[in-house]
């Protein structure tokens, strides 16, 4: 490996082009799929000043290149639009429904009686606050793993690298019983935390590991390493790099893996259920309010909460989206 | 001045820095030019503390900045990608390094506003880097890196990503900007044009090491060996010897060319070549022969020389090197 990258170096970009920015993960757009247009941002450069390598641009004003077959195209049309509606109508959209018509079985106020009911609040409230503090600590510490698998090198780098989606891989029951056996009565290190409400967040922190880690991770690679050595030759150290350069990089990606790690904490079941010891207004997750509510017959008590979880997961994927949306907007606005 | 002693880098079988040695005279404006591997920008980033060196020394204005983080070296570093602080608008690139040290608010202000009318970014403060173009980015980083007020101004292949046009505007604009700043400036590149463009001096790396260090004229005029004129233009071989095309002149007649040759000390006599092409160039002419060895060369001569001598191909004529100057002795050991 040379330290000069003179091949490199004389590749232009033409002048209107801005350097391509790599395009950012984000795991809670599911509309990533972007239509072709984008090709019409590009300069409209004569082909013969293009660089070899880069595929000549369509003169402007022409039709978008035809990429697809001519089976596949006929998908993007009616027919693809009608799949899809009616996918994401059976798998999700009708069974969300059903469930909000079964919570309003009797009416707004039954809703409303069956949510704040005191055992149903509770529920609620040690879900939320427990699935905060996971998030808040897989914000911190997911990045730092992340940091760490990318930036640094050490012996068994790629079976740390592996270990990660452990957890997400693990039937949660499987991850509840493997922290009993640690942290349960009788624990070998001494460190008993079942039916207490540090347990649920052990065991939240263990299946959410991955969320944080992977979406800061592959911005982490693409990042700029000359960014910060310009910083540091500004006089930037170390931390203030980090706090005012890197940070802000990686602050869409952190959020993203932190609200998806949230969202999956409070509706995880499995791994809690064991650990937690649902024991009702101390460890009881919402999850498990509705199982006992479902097994005492109280199907419209069930439902409601269902519900109210539900509000919460889309109100805090609509946050992510409607942030990171907007940063993203920032760095790509063009003149 | 900066100075570097006995500097070595070696990545692992590779040696990017062989025992190089250097001064910068302050206020000067040097290139260190060579091909791609030669060490330049190791080189070049060993001064500003962003490479360690394996041994040897590097000071500043009389310090010793060896084992100096690049923070505290006093430098302003430019890169080839602009390394521009995407998430913050161009007067916050430029603001940087005085908002870390904590300036006061209206002397930051002071100062951004009138870097940004030198680089001729007035009016685009509230831009962000995504909405400028790479000439434009470029200047905003230099007024980033001059914002701390350097001592020395680094830069590292700094045109080497914009188009052709841009790229001479812009280092003709940056000879403009050291003519006025007159801070000690150090660019890396590998084109001797730029060097010889907008360089007071010019160091040529060749493989980690440094082949030589002069101005522009002597360089070009006295390379010290094969490498240096190779690099610092054309060259043709001429009976075992280096000569730059155009200082080759063309001969109808035999006798002419040996009194002519006579008058030239050490030259490599007069060479019988068959006229193989004949290749117009606009304001020169470029012909391409084959000595009677087998060897091919090619001379470059003026318009009115090549009307005057009415060349055709497959003809034979006499080839001679005019002045002694650019004349080197050839050396196979360090062809390039």
């Amino acid at each position: 490996m040379t330290p000069d990258t003179d091949q490199q170096r004389r590749g232009p970009y033409p002048e209107t082009d801005a350097a391509p920015l790599p395009p950012r993960p984000d795991a809670t757009a599911p509309d990533g799929i972007r239509p072709h247009g984008g090709d019409a941002a590009l300069p409209d450069t004569p082909p013969d000043t293009l660089p070899t390598g880069r595929p000549a641009e369509p003169p402007r004003g022409t039709t978008r290149p035809r990429r697809h077959g001519k089976g596949l195209r006929r998908l993007r049309g009616p027919l693809g639009i009608g799949i899809v509606t009616l996918w994401l109508s059976v798998i999700v959209l009708l069974p969300l429904a059903a469930l909000t018509v079964a919570a309003f079985d009797e009416g707004l106020a039954g809703f409303w009686e069956a949510v704040t009911a005191p055992a149903a609040l509770a529920s609620l409230w040690v879900t939320v606050l427990v699935s905060a503090v996971v998030a808040l600590v897989n914000a911190v510490v997911g990045t730092l793993v992340a940091w760490v698998l990318v930036r640094d090198e050490f012996r068994g780098k790629r079976f740390v690298n592996a270990v990660i989606d452990l957890p997400f891989a693990l039937p949660t029951i499987v991850a509840s019983i493997v922290l009993l056996s640690l942290y349960g009565p009788n624990s070998p290190i001494g460190v008993e935390l079942n039916a207490t409400r540090w347990g649920l967040v052990v065991a939240l922190l263990f299946v959410t590991l991955p969320f944080v880690v992977r979406s800061v991770q592959p911005v982490l690679i693409e990042a700029d390493h000359e960014v910060e050595e310009a910083a540091a030759s500004l006089g930037a150290t170390t931390w203030t790099t980090f706090r005012r350069i890197v940070l802000p990089t990686l602050a869409p990606a952190i959020l993203s893996g932190t609200g998806l790690a949230f969202a999956r904490a409070i509706g995880e079941y499995g791994s809690v259920v064991l650990i937690g010891g649902n024991i009702p207004r101390e460890t009881q997750v919402a999850s498990q309010y509705i199982q006992q509510q479902i097994e005492i017959d109280r199907p419209l008590n069930a439902a409601a909460v269902s519900v109210a979880l539900l509000a919460i997961a889309f109100v805090t994927l609509l946050l992510l989206r409607v942030v990171s949306s907007r940063s993203q907007r920032r760095e790509e606005r063009d003149a | 001045m900066i100075t570097v002693t006995s500097a070595r880098k070696d990545y692992g079988s590779f040696t990017a820095l062989d025992d190089v040695s250097l001064d910068i005279p302050s206020g000067s404006l040097t290139a260190l030019l060579g091909p791609s591997g030669s060490g330049k920008s190791t080189l070049l980033r060993a001064i500003a503390g962003l490479e360690e060196l394996d041994s040897g020394t590097v000071t500043i204005e009389g310090r010793d900045v060896t084992d100096e983080p690049p923070q505290r070296r006093g430098i302003g570093f430019v890169f080839q990608h602009y390394a521009a602080f995407k998430h913050m608008t161009v007067r916050d690139n430029v603001a940087f390094g005085l908002t870390i040290r904590k300036r006061p608010k209206a002397e930051t202000s002071k100062k951004v506003d009138e870097l940004l009318e030198i680089v001729g970014l007035d009016g685009f403060q509230h831009r962000y880097p995504a909405q400028l173009s790479g000439g434009q980015r470029q200047r905003m980083a230099l007024a980033r890196a001059l914002a701390v007020d350097p001592q020395v101004l680094l830069l590292d292949e700094p045109f080497g990503a914009l188009d052709a046009k841009v790229r001479t505007d812009l280092r003709q604009w940056l000879r403009r900007l050291h003519d006025e700043v007159h801070v000690t400036t150090v660019l890396v590149t590998h084109d001797q044009e730029e060097a010889l463009d907008v360089a007071d001096r010019i160091a040529v790396l060749n493989r980690g090491r440094i082949e030589q260090v002069g101005d522009p004229v002597t360089l070009y005029e006295r390379p010290a060996n094969d490498f240096v004129m190779g690099f610092l233009g054309s060259v043709a071989h001429l009976g075992g010897q280096l000569v730059r095309p155009h200082d080759i002149a063309l001969e109808r007649s035999r006798e002419m060319a040996l009194a002519l040759d006579a008058k030239v000390p050490d030259s490599p006599g007069v060479i019988d070549a068959v006229v193989e092409r004949v290749v117009p160039l606009g304001f020169e002419v470029r012909v391409d022969l084959r000595a009677d060895s087998g060897e091919r060369f090619a001379a470059q001569i003026t318009r009115r020389d090549a009307a005057e001598l009415q060349l055709r191909e497959g003809e034979t004529i006499h080839a001679r090197a005019v002045g002694r100057s650019s004349v080197v002795e050839h050396d196979p050991a360090l062809a390039i």
